[in-house]
């Protein structure tokens, strides 16, 4: 049994190592430009990049010869790794609930995505609520506890969510989650969206001044105060108030997108990135007016009304006013192919390569306020990277070896390698659980041990 | 007098139009069923390929279009879509797949196609010229999954059509109106399965899960088998009863749209996920005596070798997909196509989904990246699946005498960032504009 178990934990822990040089390769840096040449990383960290390198002694060496690395990928729109709780749709208002705290290390997702180079992943609730859940970026360290994969020091956000999905949940005229049974939930109507957030947001003022003024007190050094009350609702949206939340907004049409950077305004916050947001390519120009950064699909469309005006020329358009726009996922299977959804703002709208490239790395960074740590190759960043056999914006390319923070967390050679073992173990496990069937007289027992087929 | 001779002559000149000569001047053309010709014309005439080759020279009234560097291939074909029935799959009213009733074979996909949908000209940019549009499972219809109330448990749900992505009418799309029966063969579910695509399409699976155990799920299914059987005998003893033409013999619609499938003039397309489904489907069509198809299949497995041993072709469903267990291997769906390949089966690719159809090469590609031959997966958007429906004799390739159903881009069609220049359905050039492409116009326009 120990045996068994300090297997499983061999095949998921990282290799360690020192320092590594990764040889030979294609490095798009995103920033710095693509040359032929090497990365040397030291203690999870880049400390070079360059044609020429001074490979230190001692180094492990990856040669990626006619191979290609780039920066690990940044989903800013993921739902993996959560274990159930993706919305708490029974109130409109749900900023009280935390995505930390159903984080789920052990979904396979998380493996699947970085199978397909995704490195750093927002995570965030449902959109059953025009102001949703706390929400944090993670890294994805397979293997690592729940702990592990929260991304050390990024700024944490909070979902809000307009249109079709906050104003149906709950409503008996059906949408996300909707039963017969469920008793209408305000709000209805996208106006009804935007009153919600107003009304929130004119309590969180409130009770920011509250807390204000206390702490004011405080510092003048005055005693025996009594402390407003703690609102565990309000508290994010005093952060939000504060700049110290990111604002990460579900939203699809024009009108929805301008009322939402409006009572931003009004209430003095800014709306850090606007998600979906299918039809920016509208209202661009308020976009960049504002801030707001743009994360968005490649080329979703028509599955809702709300959908059906958007185009793929969506992101280069946007592009070209100025935001800051990344490409998102949204979806388990869709984030192991970003490269090629980023690839897709080429061929629509014409963007150059690097500029495609950064969708998927510097650009959601920026969003994530984590730039300093990731989204470039650059001396002094994490060493998050990928590096695949073909150029990355082809379809043709493949993952061989992702790296968080210096450390392979997946490698495509010892993935193959790896499977006749674990299907040789997993069919122990079955022929294990077979026999102890029928002893513990579960359901099934006595005929004919069907049972252990039937869950 | 005048304007009528005005409304003469415009109609004169309309009539022209529709039956233009072209020449696709110094082109690279892949045929997909030969070695590529580099520097070649295609002349396209009565809507059909006239000639291919070197020293063409465009007669009077025949329209050139300089072609130097560019390449010429079959238009796609998408074998797995709904295009047409569905417009925005969340609103019911939009979506005319997912009728009521259980065995429904009297259905006809193309009488519901709207010509006018706003997605034909989204595929067709891209360089689909045709699909399979498919009536689709029971009771939920366009992705709604039954949320839009009705419908039992649906069998036999009717008729896919092999339809051109552009015509003025339905009758004027139809390349093969009865393409394949459309049967959702009846399966067990395990635990978990595999995400993305139409839910539509998939079988709808019995549950185990849901307070049932596998010894109920079991009988469920035999006796769903057994009403599927009984139906199929029935339509036997119909034939046989038109065939004697007895007193009292009255049409039943249901069994006159069976009468093809039985004398094996129609395909029937079965959805069946699983190596043990496509076991089953494949024994009940031995049975029966029918021609089958196996549509999106999630393994193969086992099942591989008897298709192949009866020459059985699939269509794989989409590639970009996740595994369909926890322990399945990551890129399990990238590699199926190359599975398929290696057992020597004939396949083609679908998408499943009317949003993504426009992706079909990259689909296609990603089969490429894990293993498959460039070739193969070529053939599987153009040759492979006219073949499959029926048309192999006149879509699929750039030969002589086919269609002119041609896209010519400006490089490898499976790459994401190849455009496609000029696309060319029954010889008549498309415009490469729809919907998105005058958003994309009006809103660029924007001070």
């Amino acid at each position: 049994m120990n045996k068994l178990l300090l297997g499983v934990l061999a095949a998921v822990a990282p290799l360690w190592a020192e320092t590594i040089v990764i040889q030979n390769a294609n490095v798009m840096t995103v920033t710095q430009g693509t040359f032929k040449g090497s990365i040397v990383i030291r203690d999870g960290k880049i400390v070079e990049a360059g044609e020429k390198v001074t490979v230190p002694e001692g180094a492990t060496r990856i040669d990626a010869a006619n191979q290609y690395v780039i920066p690990g990928i940044i989903d800013c729109h993921s739902h993996i790794a959560i274990d159930g709780g993706v919305n708490e749709g029974s109130v409109s208002v749900s900023s009280m609930v935390n995505i930390r705290d159903v984080l789920d290390p052990e979904d396979i997702a998380i493996y699947r995505a970085l199978a397909g180079g995704v490195t750093t992943a927002n995570i965030l609730h449902g959109s059953a609520n025009p102001i949703g859940g706390c929400t944090l970026p993670i890294k994805l360290r397979w293997g690592k506890d729940a702990q592990g994969l929260i991304f050390e020091g990024a700024t944490p956000g909070i979902k809000f969510a307009l249109g079709e999905n906050p104003k149906s949940a709950g409503n008996p005229q059906g949408g996300r989650g909707a039963t017969t049974t469920v008793q209408a939930r305000y709000p209805a109507t996208r106006m009804g969206v935007e009153d919600v957030i107003r009304e929130a947001f004119n309590e969180a003022k409130a009770y920011k001044a509250e807390w204000d003024e206390y702490d004011a007190k405080v510092a003048r050094g005055e005693t025996s105060l009594i402390p407003p009350r703690k609102d565990l609702r309000l508290e994010p949206l005093k952060e939000v108030l504060e700049g110290k939340r990111y604002v990460h907004a579900h939203c699809y049409r024009a009108d929805e997108i301008l009322m939402l950077l409006r009572v931003a305004d009004d209430y003095g916050f800014k709306i850090r990135t606007l998600q979906h947001v299918l039809e920016g390519y509208k209202v661009a120009d308020e976009i960049a007016a504002h801030g707001a950064g743009a994360s968005t699909f490649s080329d979703w469309w028509s599955y809702k009304v709300e959908a059906f005006d958007a185009i793929p020329y969506n992101t280069a358009m946007m592009v070209k006013k100025g935001i800051v726009v990344s490409v998102n996922s949204d979806d388990a299977e869709l984030m192991r192919h970003l490269n090629t959804e980023a690839a897709k703002a080429m061929k629509y709208g014409g963007l150059t390569e690097n500029q495609a490239l950064s969708l998927v790395t510097i650009n959601p960074a920026k969003q994530l306020g984590i730039d300093n740590r990731v989204g470039s190759i650059e001396p002094g960043k994490d060493a998050d990277l990928v590096i695949y056999d073909k150029d990355p914006m082809s379809d043709y390319a493949k993952v061989q070896k992702v790296l968080i923070d210096g450390s392979v967390y997946f490698d495509r050679d010892t993935d193959i390698s790896q499977r006749a073992a674990k299907a040789a173990e997993k069919q122990q496990l079955i022929e294990k659980e077979k026999q102890s069937q029928p002893r513990q007289g579960g359901r099934g027992a006595g005929r004919g041990g069907q049972g252990g087929q039937a869950q | 007098m005048k304007l009528a001779v005005i409304l003469l002559a415009c109609a004169a000149a309309a009539g022209a139009a529709s039956g233009e000569s072209i020449l696709i001047h110094n082109a690279d053309v892949y045929p997909v069923v030969g070695a590529p010709m580099k520097g070649v014309s295609v002349l396209i005439q009565d809507g059909k390929i006239a000639d291919i080759g070197a020293k063409i020279v465009a007669g009077k009234g025949v329209r050139v279009v300089e072609a130097k560097g560019l390449r010429v291939y079959p238009g796609m074909l998408d074998s797995g879509t709904e295009l047409g029935l569905s417009e925005i799959s969340a609103v019911r009213v939009t979506v005319d797949t997912g009728e009521l009733g259980e065995f429904m074979p009297q259905l006809k996909a193309i009488v519901a196609v709207n010509p006018d949908s706003e997605h034909f000209g989204v595929v067709r940019v891209n360089g689909i010229t045709s699909v399979m549009t498919f009536p689709s499972s029971g009771g939920g219809g366009g992705g709604g999954g039954g949320r839009f109330g009705g419908g039992e448990r649906q069998m036999i749900s009717g008729e896919a059509a092999l339809i051109h992505t552009d015509g003025w009418t339905w009758e004027d799309m139809e390349i093969n109106r009865s393409a394949a029966m459309h049967l959702i063969f009846p399966a067990i579910a395990g635990r978990g399965g595999r995400g993305g695509g139409n839910p539509d399409f998939g079988p709808q699976l019995i549950s185990t899960t849901a307070g049932g155990t596998y010894t109920q799920a079991r009988r469920t299914y035999e006796e769903q088998i057994a009403k599927l059987t009984d139906f199929f005998d029935d339509a036997r003893k119909y034939q046989k009863a038109r065939a004697a033409n007895l007193p009292g013999f009255v049409r039943d619609l249901k069994f006159e749209a069976m009468l093809p499938v039985l004398d094996r003039k129609v395909p029937v397309a079965v959805s069946a996920s699983r190596p043990s489904a496509i076991h089953d489907a494949i024994a009940f069509a031995e049975k029966q005596n029918i021609r089958i198809v196996v549509l999106q299949p999630h393994e193969l497995g086992s099942a591989a070798a008897e298709l192949k041993a009866r020459n059985i072709p699939v269509i794989l469903g989409r590639v970009l997909a996740l595994p369909e267990t926890e322990d399945s291997p990551y890129d399990e769906a990238f590699t199926l196509p190359l599975e398929a390949y290696k057992a020597g089966v004939k396949f083609a690719f679908g998408t499943f989904d009317n949003e993504f159809v426009r992706n079909l090469p990259y689909q296609a590609a990603t089969a490429v990246a894990f293993g498959l031959p460039y070739d193969e997966a070529l053939k599987a958007i153009t040759i492979n699946p006219a073949e499959i429906w029926g048309a192999g004799d006149k879509i699929g390739s750039v030969e002589k005498g086919k269609l002119a159903d041609l896209m010519v881009t400006d490089g490898d069609p499976l790459e994401i960032q190849t455009q496609v220049k000029h696309l060319y359905i029954r010889g008549k050039e498309v415009p490469l504009t729809n919907k998105q492409t005058r958003l994309y116009e009006k809103y660029s326009s924007r001070q």
